[in-house]
């Protein structure tokens, strides 16, 4: 008992990871999955493990990387978010076919809800669809070992395997007995065979033909097989659950009274779903409920539409996190129990999230609705989509789309002879990982905008790992680092300056200049380049100014609708802004916000 | 020991809603309870409404349903409406707010301003141990209806987390300690 430690999910998968040998594991960082791979470094410090890992460029890179380790003879692993899968699924869905000779784990953690993603789309589709087993945890003790059972599949079958977790297993802590490291001792040793790792369309049919015999082997694997939770007589009912949702329903079951009566069943690998599994289940039960997040990936394999519910039949609801308020209630409608009364909790609303007092961002789009007030703004994915606050992002689509979307929202205009001013604006880090080609593509096609590089040196919403900006690997040793101007300028833009947008003044100024060459030359760039605001508080900055009110605030509201920061609040009573002093960082940018020259540090220096 | 304790923290991105659940998490363990704990994370901690969730005893779950939380300790008045469903008839309600909030009926409330405590202390980070300090002291700590640790083990799990001697530790203890005088 003593051992027990608490482990967060993500924690606990990395530990499974290292412990089970894996040598070269590399991630793109993106919500609920971040923490995986700088635990996986943390996990290799500690077991003194020889191990390559990095934040790659992207998912796609991360994956191709993983993967070929496992080719080489060596436990690979990759970890990212659900979206991220979409950008890593061209490698998957060939890899499958051409399959491992070292164990290859697919993190891919899913976001039910969603919580902080685009899509709850469901990781176990793309598994499907790829042809690859997937195992789906309930808790983080259950993916620490399923890890390891993963990295055994994999080499069992000599296929790559998806771990795919939730929210509410990856953001979870529980306390884990940590399994101990077993060291594989392993060289890697590339064994060519063209047919093979290059193969041609003819050699992919002959491929294809043996992943799909492997899928049906696996769907008669002992050791990823469903769990009976409640042995017994077979009844009329069963419940099968996978991932966090089992967990709820098991806890209800012990709740509700209903283990006697109704069969409930736990699957670790849907898919491919074990055939015999669906067997006993349509030889067992007249109604079977099926319960998982967030597609219908186990329901579509137990073919039989009169005796199964679940997200398909409407028996469950078709989208959504399924809370445990929520499987209460359909636990309770399928045991005939009089359903629980209390509606769910209002979970939403309350305050919305914003950019942190003294965050850069908030000056870059106080300055691009300052220069281009009638422009559209394109924006991406990170922190920054907050500038929607700021009245300042009007689009934001997937990783990249920003640039692409300014191009598009540019000739779509000039077919019309209109002339817009479109301000793009995507973090560094979003930048390297998919604003590239489309900055490319724009400037071959003669594309008018202006992008704002918002460069803070940091994937900061995700928990600020490093960018291919800065020079600093994931386990905090120097890197090579890429210079930004240059790469911008090498894409054949013309227009690139940088500029600290906390100095607004002349940073609007220098938007304004960057607007006129984009209408009359072609894309401009303009890196707005000052660290991330909770990076300089963690290392503790310099010394602060105070920033006081004056009498002179005329309580006109232009700072707090227009500029949003949370350390500007509105006093009704008042009918005055003050300063939150428990969140203000001093940085000062609002002395240049305020139309009557009310905000003031209290030193009364100006810079 | 069969304790089973279900509590919910509240509070806004920043406040150290996760570092409190995690240090609970943690005294649990050293108490030889199993524990589930849920966090928020990505966008919503960026100022907007985070929630923890923890499970102290034999869960499977590492979600509290409404009207099951034994205790609901919130670090922002503005989100007792949205949370105060958690709570089970009877159960307790502790929110850093000047004057009591109103939690409706068959909840007991508890208030303390401790932003004004903690920015009077100079730690205005250090408001969530002084919130979980308060708590600690007014509904008692390892007693039956109390929380399922002491004021002590918390100190432990503290030391644990921030080692002993340091700086950090000290500030993280007198925050603390500010908290229990203020509940006692």
């Amino acid at each position: 008992m003593s051992e027990r430690i608490l482990m967060q999910g993500n924690d606990a998968i990395a530990r499974g990871l290292v412990a089970a040998g894996c040598a070269v594991a590399a991630s793109y960082p993106g919500t609920p999955a971040s923490e995986i791979l700088s635990a996986i470094d943390r996990w290799r410090k500690t077991s003194g493990a020889t191990m390559h890992v990095e934040w790659a460029v992207n998912e796609k890179v991360a994956l191709e990387i993983a993967y070929t380790a496992a080719i080489a003879g060596l436990r690979a692993a990759v970890s990212m978010k659900q979206v991220g899968l979409n950008v890593a699924s061209d490698p998957l869905l060939s890899a499958a076919y051409l399959g491992v000779t070292a164990g290859f784990l697919v993190v891919s953690a899913d976001d039910p809800g969603p919580h902080s993603s685009q899509t709850e789309q469901d990781s176990r589709l793309l598994a499907m669809m790829s042809k690859v087993p997937v195992l789906d945890p309930a808790s983080p003790a259950q993916a620490m070992a399923l890890a390891g059972t993963g990295f055994d599949l994999s080499e069992a079958f000599g296929v790559p395997v998806m771990l795919r977790p939730t929210t509410r297993v990856c953001h979870a802590n529980q306390d884990v007995d940590a399994p101990p490291f077993r060291p594989q001792g392993r060289e890697a040793r590339f064994v060519k065979d063209p047919s093979r790792w290059a193969a041609t369309p003819v050699f992919r049919r002959v491929l294809h033909d043996r992943l799909a015999e492997k899928i049906a082997a696996i769907a008669a694997w002992p050791a990823t097989a469903p769990i009976r939770v409640n042995p017994g007589v077979s009844r009329e009912k069963a419940v099968v659950a996978s991932g966090v949702v089992f967990a709820h329903a098991r806890e209800l079951f012990g709740e509700l009274g209903i283990s006697d009566r109704i069969a409930l069943y736990q699957v670790i690998q849907p898919y491919p779903l074990h055939a015999a599994f669906i067997d006993h289940l349509l030889e067992s039960y007249a109604e079977i409920l099926v319960l998982e997040e967030s597609a219908p990936v186990i329901e579509m394999q137990i073919a039989d539409r009169h005796r199964v519910g679940g997200r398909m039949t409407g028996a469950v609801p078709v989208t959504g996190e399924l809370l445990p308020e929520i499987v209460e209630r359909l636990l309770s409608r399928f045991a005939g129990l009089p359903l629980p009364g209390r509606a769910a909790s209002a979970q939403g609303g309350g305050r919305r999230p914003t950019l942190c007092p003294g965050c850069a961002h908030r000056s870059s789009f106080y300055g691009i609705r300052k220069a281009a007030p009638e422009g559209i703004y394109p924006s991406d994915i990170g922190c920054y989509t907050l500038g929607i606050n700021l009245g300042a992002v009007d689009t934001v689509l997937c990783m990249g789309a920003a640039v692409s979307q300014a191009a598009g929202f540019d000739y779509a205009h000039r077919l019309s002879g209109k002339q817009v001013d479109i301000v793009a604006t995507i973090g560094d880090s979003t930048f390297y990982h998919a604003g590239i080609p489309p900055l490319i593509d724009a400037v071959v096609q003669g594309a008018r905008f202006v992008l704002v590089i918002l460069d803070n040196g940091s994937t900061a919403m995700t928990g600020n790992q490093p960018t291919p900006g800065t020079g600093i690997g994931a386990g905090g040793q120097t890197t090579a680092a890429v210079d930004m101007e240059g790469l911008v300028r090498a894409c054949g833009v013309r227009f690139c300056r940088t500029a600290n947008p906390d100095l607004l003044p002349e940073y609007i100024a220098l938007l304004k200049e960057a607007l006129v060459h984009a209408r009359e030359q072609g894309v401009a760039v303009v890196i707005a380049r000052q660290p991330c605001a909770m990076v300089a508080r963690i290392a503790g900055g310099k010394e602060a100014a105070a920033i006081v009110i004056t009498a002179e605030c005329t309580g006109c509201r232009h700072c707090v609708d227009r500029f949003e920061c949370p350390s500007l609040v509105f006093d009704e009573a008042a009918n005055r802004v003050r300063i939150d002093e428990m969140t203000c960082t001093g940085c000062g940018v609002c002395v240049h916000v305020c139309p009557v020259g009310a905000i003031r540090r209290s030193e009364g220096e100006d810079r | 020991m069969s304790l089973e304790q279900q509590i919910v923290l509240s509070g806004l991105g920043g406040q150290g809603i996760l570092f409190l659940s995690r240090l609970l998490a943690e005294a649990a363990i050293a108490g030889g309870f199993p524990v589930l704990a849920s966090e928020t994370h990505g966008m919503a901690q960026r100022g907007g409404v985070v929630v923890s969730h923890l499970k102290v005893g034999g869960f499977d779950s590492p979600l509290v349903r409404t009207g099951r939380a034994d205790l609901l300790l919130v670090l922002k008045e503005e989100n007792v409406p949205l949370h105060r469903e958690f709570l089970t008839d009877g159960g307790v309600l502790i929110v850093n707010a000047a004057a009591p909030a109103d939690a409706g009926p068959r909840v007991r409330v508890h208030a303390v301003d401790a932003d004004a405590l903690a920015l009077s202390a100079g730690t205005p980070h250090a408001v969530n141990l002084v919130l979980l300090g308060f708590a600690l002291a007014r509904i008692g700590g390892g007693a039956a209806g109390g929380f399922f640790c002491t004021a002590g083990e918390v100190r432990e799990a503290l030391s644990r987390r921030q080692g002993a001697g340091g700086s950090r530790l000290s500030a993280s203890l007198s925050a603390l300690d500010l908290g229990i005088a203020h509940g006692t």
